[in-house]
């Protein structure tokens, strides 16, 4: 790996200036997607941000009705939590089928959503939850956040510090994995929030998206067979040597039938 | 950079580059090469060690972030005297191995799975060992070794 300036400061706000005061700097969450992203030369940077350090970045709280997670929560730590289990039993089960063991030892929420792989698991939770994240700047709603491939709407030398959850009435997630990598061909998160029905798809398109056909079905009547006929539009999907389009979208269906079911097994 | 940790149980000093790996430190400078590189693309296990109790991929952890932490690799597994730890000697009497290659990180990931899930079932086994790959042995053996490890580590503690 090339070599790099290391810091590694004990506040959001140190973290902040010394990202704003540098040209070429990246911050390091677990690591688990930039480190091996260096070792490609796909990034190259002059200095590395360790958030290691800061305290106040994990840990896992209720705040009113709202679940919130501490950006650098690692994965494993929202699939062990009672709290999550409790309140938001789909989300700790979808950190649980997150790559590997060894990954969800050091992968955390934050590095997650800000590196926004298209095929990575908690961009559906956040979408479909409606989530709110904030960041050292605002708090930006989830809807507004995921923008591209790989892109989210984070300015430069902003740093999430932490997702908020409001609670589901019914939530579940179903996800057809890559069998050699684990990341999602297809995922779909469900959610029920008081009236509103929200279906995100994560591996299926260059960014995660709401299913807003799936949405009305859903919306109309809670239930499996509400989906039995329906399909999804699936000109601006993915196709790759894993899968093409059409299967793509097939298998779509597939998981939001299956997230449905669970969801109606149990709350939240 | 200086940095100190506690490896296999005996504190070590060390300098190195900030860019340095987890695994380049314990086995190019500290010479303990029972942890192997397989990939280095964070996805076979080979590299799997204990960093503050948590089994990890040393090919994709910043040696910093051992400082004032806490190692383990394979080799701080037996005793003092020699004696296998139980999950090594499951291995040995189940021939959970056929080159070797995996098998440092297949035990670090097996003793991390045990203290978790103390009688692991056989999926369980499976499901944990996603992250560890063996390319002899169809993990038939590995399975078994890691039922009598956990066995023997039960009647152990
Ligand atoms: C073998 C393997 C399998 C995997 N399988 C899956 C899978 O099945 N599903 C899945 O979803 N993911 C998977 N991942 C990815 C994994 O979840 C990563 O942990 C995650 O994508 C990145 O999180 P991180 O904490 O490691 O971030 P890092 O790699 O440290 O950082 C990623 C990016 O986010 C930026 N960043 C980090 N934290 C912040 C912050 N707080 N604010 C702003 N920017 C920040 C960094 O600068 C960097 O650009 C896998 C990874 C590996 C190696
Ligand atoms: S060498 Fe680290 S995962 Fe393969
Ligand atoms: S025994 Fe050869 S790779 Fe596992």
């Amino acid at each position: 790996m090339q070599s790099f300036s290391y810091h590694k400061p004990g506040t959001v706000t140190d973290a902040a200036s010394l990202l704003a005061a540098r040209d070429n700097a990246a911050l390091l969450a677990g690591g688990m997607t930039l480190l091996p992203t260096m070792k490609q030369r796909l990034a190259a940077p002059d200095d590395i941000i360790d958030l290691a350090a800061i305290r106040e970045l994990s840990g896992i709280t209720m705040e009113g009705e709202d679940l919130v997670i501490g950006a650098m929560t690692r994965h494993a730590d929202v699939a062990g939590s009672d709290l999550v289990k409790e309140v938001l039993p789909a989300l700790a089960g979808l950190a649980s089928r997150i790559g590997d063991q060894q990954v969800r030892h050091r992968g955390t929420i934050g590095g997650s959503i800000s590196n926004n792989d298209p095929a990575a698991d908690y961009p559906a939770a956040i979408l479909a939850l409606n989530a709110t994240i904030v960041t050292s700047q605002r708090a930006i709603a989830a809807d507004d956040f995921f923008v591209g491939l790989f892109e989210t709407a984070l300015r430069p030398g902003e740093i999430v510090t932490a997702i908020r959850f409001p609670r589901a009435k019914r939530a579940a997630y179903a996800k057809f994995p890559n069998p050699a990598s684990r990341y999602a061909i297809a995922g779909v998160f469900v959610a029920q929030t008081g009236g509103a029905v929200r279906v995100a798809v994560t591996g299926a398109a260059p960014f995660v998206f709401r299913a807003t056909d799936v949405e009305a079905a859903l919306s109309a009547n809670y239930a499996v067979e509400a989906l039995e006929r329906l399909s999804i539009d699936t000109q601006d999907l993915m196709s790759d040597i894993h899968a093409d389009r059409e299967y793509r979208g097939h298998l779509v269906m597939v998981m939001a039938r299956r997230a449905v079911a669970e969801s109606l097994k149990r709350s939240g | 950079m200086e940095i100190g940790f506690t490896l296999n149980g005996r504190h070590v000093e060390v300098s190195c580059k900030p860019s340095t790996l987890l695994s380049d430190l314990i086995r190019e400078q500290l010479s303990l090469t029972g942890t192997h590189v397989g990939c280095d693309t964070s996805q076979c296990g080979a590299c799997v060690v204990h960093l503050n109790g948590d089994s990890v991929k040393s090919c994709t952890v910043l040696a910093v972030a051992a400082d004032d932490g806490e190692v383990r690799t394979v080799e701080g597994l037996c005793a003092v005297d020699g004696t296998l730890h139980p999950m090594q000697q499951a291995f040995h009497e189940n021939h959970g191995l056929q080159c070797g290659f995996c098998t440092p990180g297949m035990l670090m990931s097996a003793i991390d799975l045990v203290k978790h899930i103390p009688d692991p079932t056989e999926a369980e086994i499976r499901e944990w060992l996603e992250g560890n790959i063996c390319r002899c042995t169809g993990y038939q053996n590995i399975v078994k070794s890691i039922i009598a490890g956990a066995a023997a580590m039960r009647t152990a503690s």
